[in-house]
């Protein structure tokens, strides 16, 4: 700059001026730049007040992801820079002629009501170039022919059941399962597809479709028209095959490595009756009994899966069958060991249960396959007629005799159990397969004998599975009118009661398998227990119960409404917490320090691969603020819960479960009004021609400006 | 709102702005500089005068709107006044500047009059503003929404962009009247031009009545363009060779 002020003067002398003020001048001009860069990022703030004049932003909502497995990709997606369109508000059939037919502003959003939103208005909608993109207003209450966007069949292909092994029990060709199941969730969809938690935020959208969008005296209607803009580019495409090896030659080659999906992991949560050296292997001879549940859901939108009745109902009952049988005095002496495992990710094609298989059969895991006598799994058991629990049992591997005889002992013991109890055990038959349950998983590697108990005879007494309807409401928990949180919190509901039935008749014939000889009248669960957790993985994760069984370092994870999806990135709050209970109602306390309890292997007699020792940050001081932190020593560990065809780098693999979840950037949703491409135009013609005029006008003045301006008086200027 | 809106308001905004600054001030770096420190003297003005009201608001109670809107007014006539005062400021700098051009030449006369400078630091003073009125504006039109769903009007961003190229021709003129009133110790211009800036700058307070604060700012402007015109030495005798002699430059080419 300097230098071409020199040139502009051109003779030495301002040179030299120039030279002794070049100093001050670029100091002058990082300042000017800085500043001018600054105006010009003005401009990108988000969040500032123009941006807060056009858009409404709508926070509570939840997308509908991309998921991918070994063929296919589920899920929506939407254009990398948002899909926007004219809102349209579907609250009967008729409304879609709007937008399929007759609307003039294509391609509509659509609001539409969530009764509505069930497979033959999908798939029309699916069908068309007109709709840019859904949002769901969840209904209130749940629809009463129910819903599921799950498959009729759920993990077909995937179970035990196969063209080889009972071909007439294969694909629910016996019995299917989930027949209000639409199949949503494993559809794809080519626009993006919200659902609006918020019934406030849905009245707001239907406010603006009510100002500007309704159609006056049979004319369309006219701009500004209201318009919703949905952002949920997923970056995997294709399927799991695709995008894991896309990712791999990112991460191999590349030094900013763009990795565009995630294998859906976890952490399967297992505990022993007996300690057992979780680093070395069990004996062959000792035997153990597994119970197992799942404790995952899903339903079409991400991160939503309340999954009552589907998952939180079984393995509370579990839980609360755990801590009946740690109660028991004889636990040392029974003759078999028992094994309570909570298997994450079974929603899809059974990841847990298949990665534990895997392990057992590979030797990575403490018990062997041979170390199994019998295998019970609770499955749905909150909505039962007539307080009747179903025991499903394999008919294939009971063809053999050795099996029969132990599966026949097995269900002897579950009916005998339930005695004087106000639970009544029915077989389900021989006619009937297994339903989905981890067992199958089981039975693929062994023919285990083993039987799944649930609420439902042949189909899912759940209306709502896999659901984001399947809620306390569903399970019938009723909390009476003001009642403060924690009152609520230790209000035992009904449904809490009949679950520890249920829990109670569980642990007695777990005893008896084990072979525990005493009277069982002892065993009894604590309803108490039961309504506790019922409400802390239902209805309110942040309570002071489980803020007193946490590690001091995690407590910020206690979110508000409990959501039990697999996920990706893992632990997820509900495999924390169903291992915390499960420490905390299993374990013992023990007297050691902190530091002790953090670093056991220093301690002398800890006795550190049979149990696991967790400092918990305790419940607080009835006088203070601050509270009393505690050592638990329980046998509560962590198995990694990912699926086979990772570690065994099998992308296409159809023996174990391919499900990935895709990577995105960013997830938001916002409503505005849109002005006609008229006034675009407009606005566009009237600056250019503004522009051209002025360039000429200018053009003209300056060329002629010796006759405009006459000779100024001052003597001492210089003209134009 | 698009690219055809963006383009269209920045073209509105800043299209008389760019023609000015192509053909009178791009060529002669000296002009250049002058410019760019007109505008760096305008945003030191704004950057102080944003200062007090940032503290007062802060100091205030967010909830009490008459409070706030009060305090609106109260930072707008500062701002203004301090605009003025870094405008003479300026003018004091640029007066050094010419004794030092006249020291520096080879015939003692500066190559630029304090006329040419005066108008060139109100294009810079204009410039500057226009930035900051339309940049935040502009990077919003780009969205694919438009203002009104909370009831403004929906010709918020062609109304503001006209207002930005107003202020910008504004600025120009009370450059050139403000110079020449300090020139020449004619106090009534200095009040003249900061009374006429007190009333565009409130006037924008009839907004969303835009007719209430479009209409005012024209008329003043077009009321300070002739002026500026008849100081800088034209009058209306010049006026009328000009456009005969734009006329008989058409003509021949009519005729041909």
């Amino acid at each position: 700059m300097a230098a071409a002020v020199g040139r502009a003067w051109g003779s030495r002398r301002m040179e030299v001026a120039a030279r002794s003020c070049r100093g001050s001048l670029p100091a002058w001009w990082g300042l000017l730049r800085g500043l001018l860069l600054a105006v010009l990022a003005a401009g990108s703030c988000q969040g500032n007040s123009v941006e807060r004049k056009i858009y409404i932003p709508l926070n509570k909502t939840a997308p509908c992801v991309r998921l991918l497995n070994a063929t296919h990709q589920i899920g929506c997606q939407s254009s990398i820079s948002g899909d926007t369109g004219v809102i349209h508000v579907v609250e009967k059939e008729e409304d879609l002629n709007w937008v399929l037919a007759d609307g003039p502003h294509p391609p509509y959003m659509i609001l539409l009501d969530g009764n509505l939103f069930n497979r033959r208005v999908m798939l029309q909608l699916k069908g068309t170039s007109r709709v840019s993109g859904l949002a769901v207003a969840t209904a209130k209450p749940s629809p009463p022919q129910g819903f599921s966007p799950g498959l009729k069949c759920p993990n077909d292909g995937f179970g035990v059941y196969s063209k080889d092994y009972g071909p007439q029990f294969a694909h629910c060709n016996k019995t299917v399962w989930n027949p209000v199941g639409s199949g949503l969730s494993y559809e794809d969809f080519d626009f993006p597809i919200f659902l609006l938690e918020d019934a406030n935020e849905t009245q707001v959208i239907k406010q603006c479709y009510q100002d500007h969008n309704v159609p006056r005296d049979g004319s369309g209607p006219e701009y500004p028209l209201c318009a919703m803009q949905l952002f949920s580019h997923m970056h995997a495409v294709t399927s799991t095959v695709t995008c894991m090896r896309r990712s791999s030659l990112q991460s191999t080659f590349s030094i900013n490595p763009e990795v565009v999906c995630d294998p859906l992991l976890d952490y399967n949560v297992w505990s022993t009756l007996q300690p057992i050296n979780s680093s070395g292997k069990v004996d062959p001879e000792k035997e153990v009994i597994i119970v197992a549940t799942r404790i995952d859901s899903h339903s079409f939108f991400w991160n939503i899966a309340p999954g009552a009745d589907s998952a939180v109902s079984s393995f509370v009952t579990h839980l609360a069958a755990a801590e009946a049988l740690h109660k028991v005095s004889d636990v040392h002496l029974l003759q078999r060991n028992i094994m309570f495992t909570f298997f994450q990710g079974e929603t899809f094609d059974y990841i847990g249960s298949s990665r534990m298989v895997y392990d057992m059969e590979k030797d990575k895991f403490p018990l062997r396959l041979d170390n199994i006598h019998s295998f019970v799994e609770l499955n749905q058991v909150a909505l039962r007629n007539d307080s009747v629990l179903w025991m499903h049992t394999d008919p294939v591997s009971r063809l053999n005799e050795s099996v029969e005889v132990q599966v026949r002992n097995l269900l002897d013991i579950l009916s005998n159990s339930s005695t004087g109890a106000s639970v009544t055990l029915q077989e389900a038959g021989y006619s009937q397969p297994l339903p989905p349950s981890s067992f199958q998983r089981f039975l693929r590697a062994r023919h285990i004998p083993g039987v799944v108990l649930t609420d439902h005879k042949t189909a899912f007494q759940n209306r709502y599975y896999q659901s984001m309807y399947d809620t306390p409401e569903n399970i019938r928990m009723q909390y009476p009118e003001g009642l403060s949180p924690e009152e609520t919190l230790e209000y035992v509901t009904d449904t809490a009661k009949s679950l520890a039935e249920v829990a109670t008749v569980v642990a007695r014939a777990l005893y008896r398998l084990a072979g525990g000889a005493n009277n069982t009248s002892a065993i009894q669960a604590d309803p108490k227990t039961v309504t506790r957790m019922l409400y802390g993985f239902l209805i309110k994760m942040n309570n002071s119960w489980f803020q007193s069984i946490i590690k001091p370092d995690i407590k910020g994870i206690l979110g508000d409404v409990p959501q039990h999806y697999v996920a990706v990135s893992s632990p997820v709050n509900t495999t924390y917490l169903v291992q915390y209970v499960l420490a905390n109602l299993t374990g013992t306390v023990v007297n050691l320090t902190k530091e002790e309890c953090l670093n056991p292997e220093k301690t002398p007699n800890s006795e550190k691969e049979m149990y696991e020792y967790a400092w918990v940050q305790g419940s607080l001081d009835p006088n203070s603020t601050s509270r009393i932190p505690y050592c638990v020593r329980s046998t509560v560990h962590l198995s990694k819960a990912l699926s086979p065809a990772f570690e065994l780098r099998q992308w296409g693999s159809t023996e174990y479960s391919t499900w990935t979840e895709s990577r995105w950037k960013e997830i938001r949703a916002r409503i505005f009004l849109v002005a006609s491409k008229e006034l675009e135009i407009i606005t566009l013609v009237v600056g250019v021609a503004i522009l051209i005029f002025s360039l000429l006008a200018t053009y003209f003045i300056n060329a002629k400006a010796d006759i405009l301006f006459s000779i100024p008086r001052d003597p001492g200027a210089v003209a134009y | 709102m698009t690219l055809a809106v963006f383009f269209g308001c920045t073209f509105i905004a800043f299209g008389p702005a760019f023609g000015l600054f192509l053909f009178t001030i791009a060529h002669d770096p000296l002009r250049i500089i002058i410019l760019i420190a007109g505008a760096f003297f305008w945003l030191v003005s704004l950057l102080l005068s944003s200062l007090i009201w940032f503290i007062a608001v802060k100091a205030s109670d967010p909830r009490d709107e008459l409070l706030q809107k009060g305090l609106l007014i109260f930072g707008v006539m500062f701002s203004v006044l301090l605009q003025e005062a870094f405008r003479f400021l300026y003018y004091k700098l640029l007066r050094k500047a010419i004794e030092g051009l006249m020291a520096l030449s080879e015939d003692g006369c500066s190559p630029i009059s304090i006329q040419q400078m005066a108008y060139v630091a109100g294009v810079g003073f204009g410039l500057m503003s226009g930035a900051f009125s339309m940049i935040n504006l502009l990077a919003d039109a780009l969205g694919p929404g438009t203002v009104g769903i909370h009831g403004d009007s929906q010709l918020y961003f062609l109304t503001s962009a006209f207002m930005t190229m107003v202020l910008i021709f504004l600025h120009t003129f009370w450059g050139i009247l403000f110079f020449h009133g300090c020139e020449h110790q004619r106090w009534w211009e200095i009040t003249a031009v900061i009374a006429m800036h007190l009333a565009v700058s409130g006037s924008t307070f009839c907004n969303p009545l835009y007719v209430g604060s479009l209409v005012p700012s024209y008329l003043l402007m077009a009321t300070a363009a002739a002026w500026a015109y008849l100081l800088s030495g034209g009058s209306a005798q010049n006026l009328q060779r000009f456009l005969l002699c734009l006329q008989s430059g058409a003509s021949p080419q009519l005729g041909s």
